[in-house]
């Protein structure tokens, strides 16, 4: 295993290596990165341009240049490791040290959701198979998966921004609308429920007077202009979420485990109002990641005590349990907040936002900043993950359709397990390690950012430095971004193999 | 119960017959043709094909040498007619008279007229040319390139396999849109055909990983030793008697490759790293009219209507292509076959 791993991490050395001289050359003779200062009519042009030639060594060709390059990767020159200066004179590191961060909050979000949408949309689809549902699932998969993302973008712009702003102003929701929106939810919840025909209708029915009813509230009471929760909501969706989280994991039948996780849903208002103190306008990020920390300590030690024969099963629904319950007293904190926002003199009455990462001058509390990042995470992330939902759908589909033609599928339903057994322990499980590959993939990318996006959104990450990079054929800074890329696409590709082989056992990787 | 496994037995029998006494080919060729949603993209896309070559003609030569085949269509995308109307507003109406008041009709600037009064028409076509162009130069060159790599990297094994896997790994760990953007700002303005050429050259290496898996099967199964021992050389063992066989996998991921390529010139030409001015492409001109669209949402719908359109039916094409040439893949059952098969019981 060792040996594997220490010959993969040197061809991994080897494949860098010959990348990185690949795309050094061939950017370093797209262009002159001096052209500007060569046509600059400053006084100092002159001495600017000597000094650029001095620094970034422009005089020696280019193949050269990329071992000199190497060498202050290395931190061979005697002065540690360096990625050189920029075209203007300063050090790359810093420049890419402050995009990492505006990156990694840009993405990481994106990736997270659009692999647990996906794939639960994916399972979905795959379970409904040539069901409307799965239809119109595979229409839409298909369609996302055709759209331009820059196309994208700007259609968000216009219509999730402007427009979206523009009805806040006076937020009522026309009766068309209304219709429309209740009509499409109610299609979507009937097709997952499935069933006869009759049933299909029933629930049709259901569904859409019930988001009728929500829709009419939210206009009736401009509930956009001062959303929140309140505790009976809470407590409500609390004990929905420990009726579904049970189903997925053990089963209602189980009742000890129901029991446990409707007894920690219960304890959501007690929290709730204990919880509303603490979140004052002094509350500070990290003391987030401890209560968040708790939490998930608190349902799992329940779910553990309590747990009897089924200890494993109910800690972890435990867990789940109290972690979305409280997910919910935050979101709710978040929401109390957004009339201030709304409000803030910065805003301008128009709170979602269409460039930039933040708004640097807000100068609110903790609640305020994170509605900021909200609003302003809102269309890139919706843009990025309208594409890279629609590749998880049609994996996951792809995988469970092949899971559930196999033997083993067929022997538990002989053996009488239940068919949620069948699919949740078996079926699912097997489903998702081929997906292993692509999530390492995608999580890959994370630290280059999204080139595109970036670029539409105004936001100063590392795919916006590699497109001011190479559209000034700035070398060293577009060699950074490339280095960065690759170093993590071969990591998390050895990290995929490596998991690929715990998780499939047929499958090792020392042949 | 026993009903059930009747027609059960009945469906199978029904995949059989139809199946019987048909080529590979033949079969394949069927099931496609039975994919609704592939056959019907098919048809458009051929339909958007023919009309965008014809009506534009044809751009050939350099920037100096211009050769122009003028198309059916009255303005060529460099003319600069007068702006008509307020601020060139598409002629274009397709609701008749009953509906809207005004008749159908075409106008003379279908799709409005951009900025500076150039017919948004000829540019979309012009740009939806350039896309298609680049589709198919990077589909092929990726797919011969691909398929000749992988099938002598899987075939001989060895250092060859190596060398040559190593190689599709230092090209792998570039992302797309990156190697892209540096061949473009070096090749763009020598015209879409070098940039689709090159584009090609770092896209084949997706199809020649899978290529070549088909390749380490299929070489270890009987027929190819009775092939060689029967004194068959090894071009003709590759060529005639496993290429044949790997060729769904082949047909299939180029025709997924094409529909990234359309995506991978338009974000390139977006970024201003693809096709330059004067010409223009599909991705060009939604970064040129993007900061317009409040005022001009015409210059912005039209050509992003088409890359979609391309794309989609490429990428329903590919999809009717995996089905077919998947041999698990089994045909839906409607209700009509059933009774059919029914029928057929009732009779024998």
């Amino acid at each position: 295993m060792i040996q594997y791993i220490l010959r993969r991490l040197g061809a991994l050395l080897l494949v860098l290596l010959g990348s990185t001289f690949l795309i050094y050359n061939l950017t370093a003779v797209s262009g002159d990165p001096l052209e500007d200062l060569r046509l600059s009519t400053e006084p100092n042009a002159q001495f600017l341009l000597e000094k650029a030639i001095k620094d970034l060594q422009l005089d020696v060709p280019p193949p050269v240049r990329y071992f000199n390059w190497l060498i202050g990767i290395l931190g061979l020159a005697g002065a540690g490791p360096t990625f050189g200066l920029t075209l203007e004179g300063s050090a790359v590191i810093d420049i890419i040290g402050m995009a990492v961060p505006i990156t990694i909050r840009l993405v990481i979000i994106s990736t997270i959701l659009s692999i647990v949408i996906g794939i639960s949309i994916g399972i979905i689809s795959a379970l409904r198979q040539y069901s409307r549902f799965d239809y119109s699932i595979t229409f839409i998969a298909f369609l996302f998966f055709s759209l331009p993302i820059f196309w994208v973008a700007v259609l968000l712009k216009q219509f999730a921004a402007i427009e979206f702003n523009n009805f806040l102003y006076d937020p009522v929701i026309s009766l068309n609308w209304m219709i429309g929106f209740a009509f499409v939810g109610a299609f979507i919840f009937a097709g997952v429920l499935g069933g006869g025909r009759n049933r299909f209708f029933i629930t049709l029915a259901g569904a859409f007077a019930v988001n009728f009813a929500v829709l009419y509230y939210i206009s009736a009471t401009g509930w956009l202009l001062t959303p929140s929760l309140g505790p009976v909501l809470i407590t409500a969706m609390a004990i929905g979420i420990a009726f579904g989280i049970t189903q997925l994991s053990t089963g209602i039948a189980n009742r000890r485990v129901l029991f446990i996780s409707l007894g920690l849903a219960a304890l959501t208002p007690v929290f709730y109002f204990v919880l509303q103190p603490v979140f004052s306008e002094t509350f500070e990020g990290s003391t987030m990641w401890l209560l968040a920390l708790a939490t998930v300590a608190v349902g799992y030690l329940t779910g553990f005590v309590f747990g009897g024969d089924d200890r494993g099963p109910a800690a972890r629904t435990g867990m789940f349990v109290a972690f979305l319950s409280a997910g919910l007293i935050v979101l709710d904190r978040f929401m109390q907040s957004w009339d201030e926002y709304y409000n803030n003199e910065w805003i301008f009455g128009r709170p979602i936002a269409t460039v930039g990462d933040s708004i640097p001058d807000i100068g609110g509390d903790y609640w305020v900043m994170g509605v900021d990042g909200f609003t302003h995470l809102l269309l890139p992330t919706a843009a990025l993950m309208l594409v890279s939902v629609a590749g998880y759908v049609r994996y996951s589909r792809a995988s469970l359709l092949e899971v559930l033609n196999q033997d083993y599928i067929r022997t538990a339903r002989a053996k009488g397990l239940t068919e949620r057994t069948v699919i949740m322990r078996h079926a699912f499980r097997n489903a998702l390690i081929p997906l292993t590959t692509i999530m390492a993939f995608d999580f890959a990318g994370i630290l280059g950012g999204a080139i595109i996006t970036e670029q539409v959104f105004a936001w100063r990450g590392m795919g916006t430095l590699f497109n001011t990079g190479l559209a000034k054929f700035d070398l060293n800074l577009v060699m950074a971004v490339v280095l960065i890329t690759s170093v993590s696409a071969l990591l998390f590709n050895l990290i995929a193999d490596l998991v690929y082989s715990a998780l499939d056992p047929r499958i090792r990787v020392t042949k | 119960m026993n009903l059930d496994n009747e027609a059960k037995g009945s469906e199978d029998s029904l995949e059989q017959r139809e199946t019987a006494g048909l080529s590979q080919g033949q079969i394949v060729l069927r099931r496609f043709v039975r994919h609704r949603a592939a056959m019907i993209s098919l048809f458009v896309l051929v339909f958007i094909i023919l009309f965008v070559f014809t009506a534009g003609g044809l751009a050939l030569g350099t920037t100096e040498n211009p050769i122009r085949i003028m198309g059916w269509w009255k303005w060529d995308f460099t003319d600069l007619p007068p702006l008509q109307g307020i601020m060139g507003e598409p002629t274009l109406d397709v609701f008749p008279e009953f509906i809207d008041g005004t008749g159908m009709a075409i106008g003379d600037h279908p799709f409005g007229q951009d900025s500076i009064g150039q017919d948004y028409f000829s540019l979309v076509i012009r740009g939806a040319q350039q896309s298609i162009t680049v589709m198919f130069i990077i589909g092929a060159v990726a797919a011969f390139i691909g398929t000749f790599m992988g099938a002598i990297s899987g075939f001989f094994g060895k250092w060859i396999d190596q060398l040559i896997m190593r190689f599709v790994d230092l090209i792998i760990t570039i992302p797309t849109l990156i190697i892209g953007a540096v061949i473009g700002i070096q090749i763009g303005n020598l015209g879409v055909f070098f940039l689709a050429l090159f584009l090609g050259l770092v896209s084949w290496t997706g199809l020649s990983r899978l290529v070549r898996g088909e390749f380490l099967t299929l070489r270890e199964r009987e027929f190819v030793d009775a092939a060689r021992v029967a004194g068959a050389s090894n071009l003709r063992i590759i060529f005639k008697h496993i290429l044949p066989n790997a060729i769904g996998v082949v047909i299939v991921s180029v025709s997924l490759l094409m529909s990234g390529a359309i995506l991978l010139e338009t974000a390139l030409s977006y970024l201003g790293f693809g096709v330059v001015a004067p010409d223009t492409s599909l991705g060009a001109l939604i970064s040129a009219n993007q900061d317009s669209f409040t005022v001009y949402p015409w210059l912005f719908w039209w050509p992003g209507l088409f890359i979609v359109t391309i794309a989609l039916c490429i990428n329903f094409i590919g999809d009717g292509l995996r089905d077919a040439f998947d041999p698990r893949q089994k045909r839906r059952i409607t209700r009509k076959d059933r009774a059919a098969g029914r029928l057929l019981k009732k009779q024998s």
